[in-house]
């Protein structure tokens, strides 16, 4: 099979595998010709079951124990926003990289380098924002430049680079003791206290984790129906045809690499909060892996699979040890993963999306047409 | 999914009245899951020794689970402690995982937290939490004595290869603490990453004119460089670390398996302790766990310890956990008792002070290799017998301290 041939078959696999971003409304105004204003069509899209779930959102810490708010409920936020831009870039962009966790451990070292942590030889003690700036930025530079080395690459083998570049980040972290501080890593990195608010308590930084969770998810859902998102969506679906219209495809790439990277590299910031530390093991391979299984559990094709899926996985690792004995607790999680996978290949929210269209397809027999 | 947890909340705390839910986390996955399961019986023959009662409750263990990865221990630690409510928290296994649970420690002044078997240094030294209880003793203290014997055995210059990481940091301190300052010479170091594969650049860095290896590697990592070091035709004599000479090293099947006699090595405990207690404690954890190793691992043997001095110190205050836990905890401070490996007690931090056995590979009549104890050093603080203006100047054991080289 030739280049061509294969990066065609790569192509309409993907498109056909894909149908759903291009079913929902969000396709649909998009001619050029009406562009109300962001918040009109924000308010378009704003039903009830948005309302209630983020009321849901907004109220969990008065019902939650410090627990549920802290390690299911921010843990899941966080590591949400690192798997949404695996979502951004795999559902829309058609780029499945290993890397996240990769950027977002970059961004969580260069936050113990720069700000402060237990290992005072090598952290420079910096405010915690001027620290939190440098880290973010870097670690987007970082996940572009990765866009860089990998966009001249598809599918499996986008895979493969990403994965080497993330294999050696971790290498290069557990070996270098000047500035990684090798096996052991940083100890004591806590979130700062602003204005009397300590982010280190419970709900504080469940409400700073949702703050940035519901940012990153509005600029992805808001960013996929702009020009350069759809775009985007084009390059994935065709990037012959895009690149005959006068696309820059490679730029329209590495520059969702990049979006990608800073989402990736603000939840980076969070988990080295949650964790209050940082090591090699916290961006393995094992670590990379659960960003894709998060992502994939979830569904790729919308955003809200991201946090979908983190809060299962969340709820499994957690509670799957009191499901059945305490030596095969891992068979729960496996299978689940491989269950969910197996029925739904678009995730989690493909199971909702299914079950809505049919319940929606009865509905439409029993009730008298409605036209819209 | 969610319901299934939060309904399980409401039943364990209905349950609260009648049972003492104590946590106890371990690592049941990763590369420690076999040690971690035996750790798990060494805390479940403890309480079955006391019929399941402590404090005149009954115990009921909240296991937890971690990777030996040090998120995962405070996550599994959390979850006791915020989800299941349990006033008393046993664990964790590895050595940065303890640093990890101690640190989470201090957020918790209402409970109570007991090591399981972490022998880094830095949970209780430097920088401790007032509720954070180590009753054995850790990394470096295991290898006190270990110096002296070696330079009795007329190794004046040793090579060191360890692991690069705390554990090992710890346990080379130890040994250097006395070997140095009576005249022994580490001329070099080679810190190899855990897992390392291939040794063979690290034995040709070997000099000819050392008396001995010191080789503080465990598992795997301690077969490969025998073998290695066996076909590259190296023939000094060790020096091994507390986990370097385990059963798994005994029974290696290399041509120099007799060149193993004879090496020293140090640890909290030895499989051919000679007293009472040791045999008994061995014969209930054989008469206990059909399914366990031929005899109780050294993490069997720690959980053991801290989980006895966990529950004594509850009867000793009939079960009164109020009043942040005070009683209790001066109950846990004052604990001082014969375990099966000589007497558990703690210092003001918290730390266990304790007894070391340096033994040495030998023979039995079967053919079997086994560790024989040949010298026990009782009484070791964590200031590994010095005074602790000396011990602070020195400062905790890393890559580079002690020096040591010339």
């Amino acid at each position: 099979m030739s280049a061509a041939q294969w990066r065609n078959a790569m192509n309409s696999g993907a498109a056909s595998a894909r149908p759903a971003p291009l079913a929902t409304p969000v396709a649909e105004p998009l001619a050029h010709g009406e562009l109300p204003s962001w918040l009109q069509r924000l308010g378009r899209h704003i039903g009830v079951r948005h309302v209630v779930v983020l009321l849901a959102l907004l109220l969990y810490p008065a019902v939650a124990n410090s627990f549920f708010t802290f390690q299911i409920g921010a843990q899941s936020l966080a590591l949400g926003l690192v798997a949404l831009s695996l979502t951004f870039l795999g559902g829309y962009g058609g780029m499945v990289s290993l890397a996240q966790m990769t950027v977002a451990g970059l961004a969580g070292y260069l936050v113990a380098i720069f700000g402060s942590s237990s290992l005072a030889a090598i952290s420079l003690g910096w405010p915690w924002w001027l620290a939190v700036a440098f880290a973010i930025v870097l670690a987007t530079l970082f996940a572009t430049a990765v866009g860089w080395l990998s966009v001249r690459t598809e599918g499996i083998y986008t895979i493969m680079i990403t994965l080497a570049i993330g294999v050696a980040f971790f290498y290069l972290a557990q070996q270098n003791y000047t500035l990684f501080n090798g096996f052991q890593g940083f100890n004591k990195i806590f979130p700062p206290k602003v204005l009397g608010i300590d982010f280190r308590a419970a709900t504080p930084f469940y409400y700073l984790t949702l703050a940035c969770a519901l940012a990153g998810y509005f600029f992805v859902k808001l960013l996929v129906r702009a020009p350069f998102g759809v775009a985007l969506q084009g390059v994935r679906d065709n990037p012959r045809r895009m690149h005959s219209l006068g696309f820059n495809v490679t730029a329209h790439r590495v520059a969702a690499y990049a979006v990608a990277g800073l989402l990736a590299a603000v939840g980076g910031v969070l988990l080295v909060w949650y964790n209050n530390r940082i090591s090699p093991g916290s961006m393995n391979t094992g670590a990379m892996i659960n960003i894709l299984v998060i992502a994939v559990l979830g569904g790729m094709n919308r955003p809200i699979g991201a946090f979908v899926g983190a809060l299962v996985f969340v709820l499994l690792q957690n509670f799957a040890i009191d499901l059945v004995s305490r030596e095969r607790f891992n068979l729960v999680i496996g299978g689940v993963f491989l269950a969910i996978v197996l029925f739904s290949p678009n995730g989690l929210v493909g199971i909702w999306t299914q079950l809505r269209a049919r319940l929606g397809a009865r509905k439409a027999i029993h009730t008298p047409r409605r036209q819209q | 999914m969610l319901a299934a947890a939060t309904a399980a909340a409401f039943t364990g705390a209905a349950w609260a009245q009648e049972t003492l839910k104590i946590g106890l986390l371990a690592t049941l996955e990763g590369p420690f899951a076999a040690p971690g399961q035996d750790s798990m019986r060494g805390a479940d023959l403890a309480l079955k020794q006391k019929n399941g009662m402590a404090g005149g409750k009954k115990v009921e263990f909240i296991k937890a689970s971690s990777d030996a990865t040090p998120d995962k221990a405070v996550a599994a630690t959390r979850k006791l402690v915020e989800q299941d409510h349990t006033p008393i928290v046993i664990g964790p296994l590895s050595g940065d995982e303890g640093i990890a649970v101690k640190n989470y420690a201090k957020t918790q002044p209402n409970t109570t937290f007991v090591n399981g078997s972490s022998g880094a240094q830095a949970a209780t030294w430097g920088d401790p939490a007032p509720n954070f209880y180590r009753f054995n003793t850790e990394g470096a203290q295991w290898m006190v004595g270990l110096g002296e014997h070696a330079l009795a055995k007329g190794y004046k210059r040793t090579f060191l290869i360890a692991e690069d990481y705390g554990f090992p940091y710890s346990q080379v301190q130890g040994f250097m603490a006395s070997y140095c300052a009576k005249g022994g010479k580490v001329v070099d170091k080679a810190w190899v990453p855990l897992g390392t594969k291939d040794y063979s650049s690290v034995i040709a860095r070997i000099p000819k004119d050392v008396d001995a290896l010191l080789v503080v590697l465990g598992g795997s990592d301690a077969v490969n460089f025998l073998t290695q070091y066996e076909q590259a035709g190296g023939n000094k004599p060790m020096i091994g670390g507390s986990i370097t000479v385990d059963q798994t090293v005994l029974n290696y099947k290399g041509k120099r398996r007799e060149s193993l006699l004879g090496t020293a090595s140090a640890g909290p405990m030895a499989d051919s302790i000679d007293t009472a207690e040791w045999k008994k404690f061995v014969a209930d954890y054989k008469a206990n766990f059909k399914d366990g190793f031929p005899s109780p691992s050294l993490f069997a043997y720690l959980y053991y310890i801290n989980t006895k001095a966990t529950l004594d110190a509850l009867d000793a205050v009939k079960g009164d956990l109020s009043n942040g836990q005070k009683a209790y905890r001066d109950a846990l401070q004052k604990t001082n008792f014969k375990g099966p490996a000589g007497i558990v007690k703690i210092d003001e931090n918290r730390n266990g002070v304790g007894t070391t056995y340096i033994t040495e590979v030998a023979k039995a009549p079967d053919g079997s290799f086994y560790n024989k104890v040949v010298k026990v050093v009782p009484d070791i603080t964590q200031t590994l017998g010095l005074p602790k203006e000396q011990f602070m100047k020195m400062g905790l054991g890393s890559r580079d301290v002690p020096d040591c080289r010339n």
